[in-house]
């Protein structure tokens, strides 16, 4: 094993997670590595300072208060959903209810009706045809479950 | 760190069923660590705290895809880590955007992430510390994170990664390696003057 093989142990050794035959192996190689030797002196140093650096913790304030952000927070979630599903039914039924006047109106030129038709019937088949995509792409997704 | 219990499980089983109160249970018992966890990424108070109840929210609404054999918290640290990342993302777009805009130079060259003020020591060689790890990549930054601010054992760091121990290791190396070079080519930060 060559010393790059060791760094693993290494890591290891200074966390204390190396079982005690891992350690004593690690230990006889470093008696006899003088520069693995010294790698680890130069981690230890620098696991000591950041072990002990401490970050400020918040106010006690900001953690009674959490859960109660988070739960307006999904209860905000829900609610704008709620808002959005309606108002998207509002805008389709408006929008039906006064193409079905502007095609009853005799006063409304039957080109200017024919175009509304097309318009309709286009942004439908746009509609669908995205949807179909959408949902053809996320049933072979072979990573929509990854990190699960 | 909490440990896999029983009562996490039935916990988990609740909040599956969409029970509120087992999802509060939850979030008091992991919200620390989200929040120093995402500090540590994203380096300042109030993204971090924002982000890590954001990550939450987004649990909540998808804990039924949870699998009923998997721990909460590798799956919720994925999703706290994403949001992080994209906001890092975001931020760096921001900033790139504001160095080319002529009309506010002062907002190109303010950068408050990882700003010594997080460190709670006086010690200056501490804060230098902290800085350092903010200039490590993301990758070994959360390694860094996770065992020496929320002293996670390689096991649990492997789980919260989805990854094995070998990669938490060799990951680790590198991270300190990186961090040494870092706080060592910086005038008299390097680790050689620790007592």
């Amino acid at each position: 094993m060559t010393c790059h093989d060791y760094k693993d142990l290494m890591m290891g050794y200074l966390d204390g997670e190396l079982s005690p035959e891992q350690k004593s192996r690690f230990e006889n190689h470093l008696a006899g590595c003088p520069e693995c030797a010294g790698e680890l002196e130069q981690f230890r140093k620098l696991k000591a300072i950041t072990d002990h650096v401490n970050l400020v913790e918040p106010e006690d304030r900001i953690w009674q208060d959490y859960w109660g952000v988070v739960y307006n927070r999904i209860e905000r979630g829900l609610g704008w959903i709620i808002f959005s599903v309606a108002g998207i039914m509002l805008v389709i039924y408006g929008g039906l209810k006064t193409i079905e006047q502007i095609i009853k109106d005799p006063s409304v030129e039957i080109v200017c009706k024919v175009a509304l038709v097309a318009l309709v019937v286009g942004l439908a088949i746009l509609f669908v045809s995205v949807l179909r995509e959408r949902l053809f792409f996320w049933k072979k997704d072979r990573y929509r479950d990854v990190r699960r | 760190m909490a440990t896999l219990c029983q009562e996490e499980t039935l916990v988990m089983q609740r909040c599956r069923r969409g029970s509120r109160e087992a999802f509060e249970v939850l979030v008091k018992m992991y919200m620390k660590d989200a929040y120093f966890i995402a500090l540590g990424l994203v380096g300042n108070h109030e993204d971090a705290l924002d982000l890590s109840q954001e990550a939450f929210v987004r649990a909540y609404r998808h804990i039924k895809q949870v699998k009923p054999d998997r721990r909460f918290f590798p799956w919720f640290y994925q999703i706290l880590k994403n949001l992080c990342i994209s906001h890092l993302r975001k931020r760096r777009l921001r900033r790139s955007a504001s160095l080319d805009s002529p009309d506010c130079p002062e907002v190109a060259v303010q950068d408050d992430s990882f700003s010594p003020a997080a460190v709670a020591d006086k010690d200056e060689t501490k804060k230098r510390v902290w800085q350092a790890i903010g200039k490590l990549d993301e990758k070994h930054r959360e390694v860094i994170i996770l065992r020496h601010f929320r002293g996670m054992s390689y096991e649990q760091m492997a789980e919260a990664l989805f990854c094995n121990k070998g990669t938490v290791t060799s990951r680790l190396y590198y991270a300190r390696r990186k961090l040494h070079e870092l706080l060592g080519t910086e005038k008299g930060g390097g680790t050689n003057d620790v007592p």
